[in-house]
Formats: C-alpha cells, structure tokens, sequence
C-alpha cells in the first residue's frame, strides 16, 4: 500500500503529512514538559525559606553536556542537508557522529547520577553549622558492610541449623522463629538504617567526611561555607584529605547526634524530586531520539537507493524531534544548575 | 535537483554554522552571567532565562526551520502556545490559593520531627 503524501505536500496543509505529524506530537510534548516546568516553579516560588537547594550539581558537567546537544543538533540538521546534497556518506557520518553524542550525553548524565547517589547532606543537632555535605568515610562504611553481612549470615545460618534439628525431630516444640533484622541494601543510607545499623551492629558513632569548597547552598543557611575559614580548619586538622580538589573533614559523629541523613536522592528534597523527574523524563527522550536516528541510517538504505526524498523527509521529522529535544535541555541546564 | 536548489542549500549550511556557533556563545554567557549580581535572586532569574529563550528561538527558527515554515505548522504552534500558557497560569493562579490553608493545616498538625525522641516519650509514658 502507497502512503500518500509522504514527499508531496498536501495540498490543504502544505506540507508532507509527517511534518504534520511530528508538530503534532510536539505540541503534545510542550504540554508534558510544560506540566512539569510549572510543577518546578510551583515548588520553588511556595519552597519555605531554607529548604530550596542551589549549587548541588556539577556546573562544568552540564556545561559540556550542554555543548555535545548543540554540537548533535548541528550534526542532525547537516545530516539533513546531506541528504538533500546526495551525499549518503556524509549523512552517515553525520548521523553516527549525532548518535555518538546523545551517547555521550547520556553516559555522562549516568555517571552524574551515580555520584548524586553517593553525595550525602547530613543534618546534625550541633548550634551551628548543623547542615553540611560531604560521605560516609569510605573504610568506615565498608567495615559496617561486612559486619552487616557477617551477622546477617551467621542469624541466617543459626536459624538454618535450628530448623533442620527442629525438622529431624520429634516437633514437639514449636518451630524456631526466623531471624528478625534490618533489611538494609546500602544502595544509598537513609536515616533509619543508619540508626537501624547502629543499633543492629552496636556502634555509637560515624565516621563522615564534611566537605568544604563546595557551592552547596541553601536560602538562609548561616555563614559556615567560607572558604577562608574551611582553609584554616583543615590545616588546623591532620585528619584531612584532599581529593579531586575538594577538602574533606573527617568527622566522628555520635549517632544520637544524627538528626537525618539522605543522599542527593529524589527523597532528598523537592529540589532532587523534580530534578530527577525532569532530567529523568529528558534522558528518556534522548535514549527514544537517538535509537530513531541510529534506525535511519542503519535500516533505511533501500529507501534511499528508491525513493530519496521520502528518507530526508524521515530525517527531518526525527531531526525536529531532536532539535526539541535540545531545546528542553537549553532550559534545563540553566534552572537546575545555575538560578 | 535543480542547481539553484543546490545552491540554496549550501547557503543553509552557513547558517546552520552560524547558528550553532551562537548557541554555545549563549551557553557561555548563561554560566558566565550565573556568577554576576544582578541586584536580586529575581533578576539573575530573568536574566539567565532570557538567555535561555533567545537560545531556544534560535534553534526553533532556523534549525526546526519555523523561519520559513507553512500556515498550518504555525497554527498548531500557536494552538499549543496557547494552551501551554494556560497551563502556567492556572498553576500559578492555584498558588494563589493554599497558604493560608497550610497554616491552618499547621495548626492541626503538630510538627513531625526526625528524632527518636517520640518513641523515647512513649516508652517513659508507658512506665
């Protein structure tokens, strides 16, 4: 069957029905994108003072990954002009490199996640500077790994050889009761199973590393993040490290002291919540785009060799869907990293 | 293909260049504007979307082709504009609303603290 109008405009609209297509959808998706961008000022315009969160993420990394979409919505659009010039080597090229790209991106945004996940604020019930950011002290939380998992084997491997006794006898007695502890993945550490841990382990306090030269800020924290001061601190210390330019304090924190913990998780607070939601939903979109295109130069030959038109049509339908694409993330990069 | 044809694209990739090398200007100067005082929050807020929007009308215009595009891919943008706006200003005109209804939500709700202290009260009032 003939598809009409996939390279002659129709008459009535003007244009190819793929285009109507595509502006379509598009409209629809400003409206998905749109329901979210309003949920993010709703939150941060009504956010109690003190709770919004700024400078959490790393603005170099947004930088360059702003910089691979622009440089991707280039190659699209050249890719299209490739096509229309004849030239099925340059738009292969163009379309691998574009690809390569959204590939680029989203293996940057991954490791970016990944270190959000092991990024912890910690809220302590000290006066002053009871608010700060840094992780658990590798060692340390490494140590409460394994004991974890050595007690939780050796409950498991008791209640094992209970039951088995208990089978192979006359069961008379009731049946040994499965073990009772904290279920705890270590993923990332919430409060509860830190305390959990703690009382399950029998520590009293943790070990953290207080990170200093961080842009972190919240609206109305007190004066504790200047540099100045964190400098004399960590020389005063010769419990510090230094790693990737960031001066960390090693501190002991007594677990009574903890008032909650939480990694940058959507749990963390409204601002990871819709940051994760928003930059989550755009990464989606970028998987969707970018195996789009890779389908059209690796599947779509034949089409090119028969009907010509009818593929640089295809490519600047995806390439719409990708420009729009870029133009989220030109809105994204600046509300979530920079105001 | 016609030559002229040819000749008009050719002429497209300038722009596309021209386009692309704006857009990372743009970028540039929204990180380097983020560091600047504005005088308020407020302002540096409008400043850096201002930004944003000049860049994303580029890319609407010439590289989604809207600088020359048909009567009827500009009634749907319009349409979706349309809606669109009134969907930011519904939600913000809701926030018109509830304050005053969290307070007195407050004033039912005692606030929950994340200590153990709550479970320490109750065990004392059991003794």
């Amino acid at each position: 069957m003939e598809i009409p109008y996939t390279v002659k405009p129709r008459p009535d609209t003007g244009v190819y029905n793929a285009k109507v297509g595509i502006w379509l959808f598009l409209a629809s998706e400003i409206m998905l994108f749109g329901a979210l961008f309003s949920s993010y000022i709703i939150l941060r315009i009504t956010a109690p003072e003190g709770t919004w969160i700024e400078g959490a993420l790393n603005v170099p990394i947004g930088f360059f990954n702003t910089l691979v979409l622009i440089a991707s919505s280039v190659t699209v659009v050249m890719a299209w002009v490739s096509l229309k010039l004849n030239n099925y080597n340059n738009f292969k090229l163009f379309m691998f490199v574009t690809f390569g790209c959204a590939m680029t991106f989203l293996v940057v945004k991954s490791f970016e996640y990944h270190e959000k996940f092991h990024h912890y604020e910690m809220w302590t019930k000290a006066d002053s500077d009871n608010r700060f950011t840094g992780h658990f002290e590798k060692g340390w939380l490494t140590d409460v790994k394994k004991d974890y998992n050595e007690k939780v084997a050796g409950l498991e491997s008791a209640y094992k050889t209970a039951l088995d006794e208990w089978k192979t006898s006359d069961q008379s007695t009731d049946a040994p009761s499965t073990p009772v502890y904290p279920k705890v993945t270590f993923f990332t550490l919430s409060t509860a199973e830190v305390r959990d841990l703690a009382e399950f382990l029998e520590f009293d306090t943790l070990v953290f590393e207080k990170e200093h030269k961080h842009a972190y800020k919240y609206a109305g924290q007190p004066e504790a993040h200047d540099h100045d001061h964190a400098d004399a601190e960590s020389e005063a210390h010769d419990d510090h490290g230094d790693h990737g330019g960031h001066h960390y304090e090693k501190l002991t924190i007594p677990v009574s002291d903890m008032q909650r913990t939480s990694a940058f998780i959507p749990g963390h607070s409204n601002y990871f919540g819709i940051y994760f939601t928003l930059t989550g939903l755009h990464a989606l979109h970028v998987f969707a785009g970018a195996c789009v295109l890779l389908y059209f130069v690796l599947f779509n030959k034949k089409m090119w060799k028969e009907d010509p038109d009818r593929l640089a049509n295809r490519v600047e339908v995806g390439g719409l869907f990708w420009h729009f694409v870029d133009l989220v993330w030109i809105f994204l990069f600046p509300i979530m990293y920079l105001l | 293909m016609s030559a002229d044809h040819e000749h008009d694209i050719r002429s497209h990739i300038r722009t596309y260049m021209i386009i692309g090398a704006a857009l990372v200007i743009g970028t540039i100067l929204t990180v380097a504007v983020s560091y600047v005082d504005f005088g308020s929050h407020a302002m540096n807020i409008a400043v850096g979307l201002l930004i944003a929007t000049v860049k994303a009308s580029l890319v609407a215009l010439f590289f989604m082709h809207l600088i020359s595009e048909k009567q009827a891919i500009y009634l749907m943008i319009a349409s979706a504009f349309f809606f669109f706006a009134g969907l930011m200003g519904l939600t913000l005109w809701s926030n018109a609303d509830p304050p005053k209804r969290t307070e007195d939500l407050q004033a039912i709700v005692a606030p929950v603290e994340y200590t153990h202290s709550a479970d320490e009260e109750h065990k004392e009032s059991d003794h």
